[in-house]
């Protein structure tokens, strides 16, 4: 059924080439006078990518740019063969985004209701809503807050009911900006953990850099550019080396 | 007075939303057509039985609602006592008593999520002026969300100038405050913008698997 509000929503998927990766083409952004990010230029089909970096660096717009919440002042976003520029609806579609703060994230007073709104969202039909929204509850031990206000939640099951409310769109890859940066060691390792187990392709950045282990990436920015980019064996102890 | 509810299965939490703010709206025009004092008492315990009995729910689930209007309920008395007579201050003091028990069993039995629909509902002949009802919902969801989330804030705010010795100042919290509620305010809307609220369907999609 279609209720004939925007027409050509559909026509987006027609150019979607599954698997292409993220492709940043000469992205460069501009703040006011600030230049935030410059000459960045890669590709990212990797199903763990970390990226590290100072202060300031750029991380957080560079994980904007992925997701199409921040457009590129010059050059081009593509995910999976979409430009965040124009098809921006289906990139996000596509794309999930964890923030930092969870409180921010989180827009329902209660948990069941905050997962089911993305879904909602997207018009998934309600009786689908409600599976998907069991799923996540009993996925994250939240089973027991269906109905609780989400301000009384813990910071650690705060973070897991903002990314289960992610899960519930079904993205095919999500971006992380700093989702352990609020939290103690165990929620810490927990969170690592479910990122972990995640099927989807996934862009972390962090400051937490034993996060990246297991990653088959990570880049470092610094001042807006990517000043390295490999394996975390090579890239971590290089960032970390730079800070003596 | 937020997030009330308290999970139940009673038949006045299966009732529809719709029909306990329809049966709310009721009581609150009845009250005020009547005068009687008996009448008031007696509608009084009314809700009380219904709430405690019915719908099954805690005594302190009431009383929370109670508590912080005592001392105006108290004072509306006195004035009475003073202004009018007894029977007045009796009548004007168990109407709102009444009333406030009777919401206080509504939104303890009822879903934020359904009362939102029941307004979304209200809000629908809306539509022909370009509102979207599914706004209002949000909005007024996103209200009960983040009113208890700024309080606390509020509260971290006022504990840290307490201890730096400041006990005094109350309009120095609000610029802290308004800066971190600004700063938060943006993260929300990237958020909303992550979690497709601009997608959001101009109807609630049906409970049916039929829409593709
Ligand atoms: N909306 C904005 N308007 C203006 N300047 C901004 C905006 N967002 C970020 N900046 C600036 O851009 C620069 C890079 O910010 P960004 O948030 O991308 O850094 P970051 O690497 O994520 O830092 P952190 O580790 O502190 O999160 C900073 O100097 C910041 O002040
Ligand atoms: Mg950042």
């Amino acid at each position: 059924m279609r209720w004939g509000r925007r027409p050509a929503a559909d026509a987006d998927d027609a150019v979607v080439v599954p698997g292409a990766g993220i492709e940043l083409r000469d992205v460069e952004h501009v703040y006011g006078e600030r230049v935030v990010l410059d000459g960045v230029s890669l590709t990212l089909t990797e199903r763990r990518v970390g990226v590290i970096g100072a202060n300031g660096s750029g991380k957080s717009t560079f994980a904007r740019l992925l997701n199409g919440l921040v457009v590129p002042t010059s050059g081009t976003v593509l995910v999976d063969g979409l430009d965040t520029r124009s098809q921006a609806r289906a990139v996000r579609r596509r794309v999930g985004f964890v923030f930092q703060d969870p409180d921010a994230q989180i827009v329902h007073p209660t948990v069941a209701e905050d997962l089911a709104f993305g879904p909602h969202n997207q018009g998934v039909p309600d009786d689908e809503v409600q599976r998907r929204v069991e799923e996540m509850l009993d996925r994250y031990g939240l089973a027991g807050h269906r109905d609780h206000p989400a301000h009384l939640l813990s910071g650690g099951q705060k973070q897991l009911l903002a990314i289960a409310g992610v899960l519930a769109m079904r993205p095919q890859r999500i971006v992380f900006d700093e989702p352990t940066t609020l939290l103690d060691l165990a929620n810490t390792r927990r969170v690592a953990r479910v990122i972990d187990e995640l099927e989807q392709d996934v862009v972390v950045v962090t400051h937490h850099l034993n996060l990246l282990a297991g990653f088959d990436r990570v880049l470092v920015v610094e001042d807006g550019r990517v000043v390295a980019d490999g394996a975390p064996a090579e890239t971590v102890p290089w960032y970390v080396g730079r800070m003596d | 007075m937020l997030s009330l509810y308290v999970p139940g299965d009673s038949v006045v939490h299966r009732a529809r939303a719709g029909l306990k703010l329809a049966v709310l709206a009721a009581l609150g025009i009845g009250l005020f057509l009547v005068e009687s004092p008996a009448a008031m008492a007696g509608a009084l315990a009314l809700v009380v039985v219904v709430g405690v009995t019915a719908a099954r729910l805690p005594w302190r689930a009431l009383a929370v609602q109670v508590r912080p209007v005592w001392l105006w309920l108290a004072l509306l008395f006195g004035f009475h006592l003073l202004a009018t007579d007894l029977r007045t201050g009796s009548v004007a003091v168990l109407r709102l008593l009444a009333l406030l028990v009777a919401a206080a069993v509504v939104t303890a039995t009822t879903r934020v999520t359904a009362l939102v629909a029941v307004i979304e509902w209200l809000a629908a002949p809306l539509r022909v002026f370009g509102v979207r009802p599914a706004r209002i919902g949000l909005v007024l969801a996103m209200t009960l969300r983040f009113i208890p989330l700024v309080a606390e804030k509020a509260a971290r705010i006022r504990e840290a100038q307490a201890a730096r010795g400041a006990d005094r100042i109350r309009l120095g919290m609000a610029v802290p405050l308004l800066i971190q509620v600004l700063r938060m305010a943006t993260t929300v809307g990237e958020a909303l913008d992550a979690r497709g609220a601009d997608d959001a369907p101009a109807r609630r999609p049906r409970r049916t698997a039929a829409a593709s």
